[in-house]
């Protein structure tokens, strides 16, 4: 079926099968790969892209419903500059392997976003297998008092 | 995953009349397409539809497309209701999933998702291998020798407690249910989990006014501290008056085929002082009739405990 994705601010046009996911959608056919395929289940995270600006598992959505805007991480930077969530990571060494950094980020971007009180119950659905934990959630706290100062 | 055929009717006349397998957040139904677990021809993506909306004017409504992230941050809410959904899976589902499709998520085991082990579930009179294979997360209650998965939500159990009904459409009209009566206990057809037609959509559910669900709350037990299903869980609600206990709600979860009420439990704890002893002694009869399996035993006490808790989080500082 045709459908058309508004991705990172670009539209794009594309015949999907109706069981292609969105992640499968952006890694395969546009060559989106910041979005990781983990589980493929719906249980890592690694996968999390924004729709409409919230963070969802592209790996559990059909392509062919997605209505709104989507963002990954790519989309997050300025060209050089990088998001203050992206630059945060790296600053506090939130990563050890990186595979599932770009699900992490975009988990990141919305607790700083949304001002959440408990940081490690809001990324609980990303999962490390480096466990960079501790850092992952100081990257947070960092991105935080950076947002809270603009 | 199977072919299949994806539609997106405009209407709910349209999605009612049209055959096939309605899709909202896709959090069950993508998953278990994936594995193989369930095989739709045709697909019927509802998010078009016009079932939005929380309305805490009168008791609680809510759009059986809601989102369970919107309905936990509505400060409208019993509490009992936005901790239930708050605890639930990540944020990234509660993002997806709608309070409609929380309610229909297959109550369901990992021998439920295995599609090269039996299951009477998934293929009716194949057998249980969890009755005697690996069972601590499985029920205690309200089981069947061909049955004894939980039914993993966490708003359901909390929902149950407030006497909510749903809402339903069909082709011949609209009726309404309580969410109670809604889930069927597994017996000989584990296969069959509610009360839904062939075609049937829930449009809305309703929670009946109940001020005193002010004083509510949500506990959950799990091996980790997030993203995990109970092992145990509890909705309370206590009505304190002069220290003593006008009314009383209870239901629990992670131990029983259909989200469980409790109200020998309520009634236990009706007229009684608000102490830890009066907990303590209604929460005793809690498992009573419980099936426990060879790994689960555990749940009988946890969940008392799990009762004890909740309720003494609705009193801790109020008394004495």
């Amino acid at each position: 079926m045709d459908i058309s994705l508004e991705v990172n601010g670009t539209n794009h046009k594309l015949s999907v099968d109706p069981g292609v996911t969105l992640l499968d959608a952006l890694r395969e056919r546009l060559d989106i790969t910041g979005p990781k395929k983990g589980c493929d289940r719906g249980q890592c995270g690694a996968c999390t892209v924004h729709v409409g600006g919230r963070p969802v598992l592209s790996c559990l959505t059909l392509a062919a419903t997605v209505k709104q805007p989507v963002t990954t991480v790519e989309g997050l930077s300025d060209g050089e500059n990088l998001h203050p969530v992206q630059r945060a990571f790296a600053d506090q060494d939130a990563l050890q392997c990186g595979f599932c950094t770009p699900g992490q980020v975009m988990s990141a971007v919305a607790a700083v976003e949304q001002g959440v009180e408990n940081v490690r119950e809001f990324m609980s659905g990303n999962i490390c297998r480096c466990s960079a934990y501790p850092n992952i959630v100081a990257a947070v706290e960092q991105a935080r008092q950076a947002d809270a100062t603009v | 995953m199977r072919p299949f055929e994806l539609t997106a009717p405009a209407t709910v006349e349209a999605a009612v009349t049209s055959p096939g397998t309605f899709l909202a957040g896709g959090t069950t139904l993508v998953d278990l397409m994936k594995l193989n677990v369930l095989t739709p021809h045709e697909v019927l993506d509802i998010n078009a539809l016009p079932l939005r909306g929380i309305d805490t004017s009168d008791g609680l409504r809510f759009g059986a497309l809601e989102r369970m992230g919107d309905i936990a941050a509505h400060p409208g809410v019993y509490p009992m209701i936005s901790r239930a959904l708050r605890l639930s899976a990540s944020q990234q589902l509660r993002n997806m999933a709608s309070i409609g499709g929380n309610l229909l998520q297959r109550t369901r085991c990992s021998y439920f998702r295995d599609v090269a082990m039996p299951c009477n579930k998934r293929q009716p009179g194949s057998g249980c291998p969890a009755i005697t294979g690996t069972n601590r997360m499985h029920a205690i209650l309200g089981t069947s020798d061909a049955c004894v998965a939980t039914h993993a939500s966490d708003v359901a159990v909390a929902l149950v407690a407030l006497d909510a009904e749903v809402r339903l459409a069909s082709e011949s009209g609209s009726r309404t249910v309580k969410l109670a009566d809604f889930y069927r206990l597994p017996g000989d057809t584990p296969d069959v989990e509610n009360e839904l037609r062939p075609g049937e959509l829930i449009t809305e559910v309703v929670v009946p006014r109940l001020d005193w669900a002010a004083r509510s709350t949500y506990v959950k037990v799990r091996d980790r501290q997030s993203y995990e299903f109970a092992l145990t869980s509890a909705a309370v609600a206590l009505d304190i008056q002069d220290s003593h206990i006008a009314d009383a709600r209870v239901a629990v979860g992670g131990v029983a085929t259909v989200p469980w009420r409790l109200p020998a439990v309520e009634e236990a704890l009706r007229g009684a002082p608000a102490t830890q002893e009066s907990f303590e002694r209604a929460a005793s009869v809690a498992a009573d009739g419980a099936r426990p399996l060879s790994g689960n035993a555990f749940k009988v006490s946890l969940l008392q405990r799990t009762i004890v808790r909740a309720l003494l989080e609705l009193t801790d500082g109020s008394l004495r």
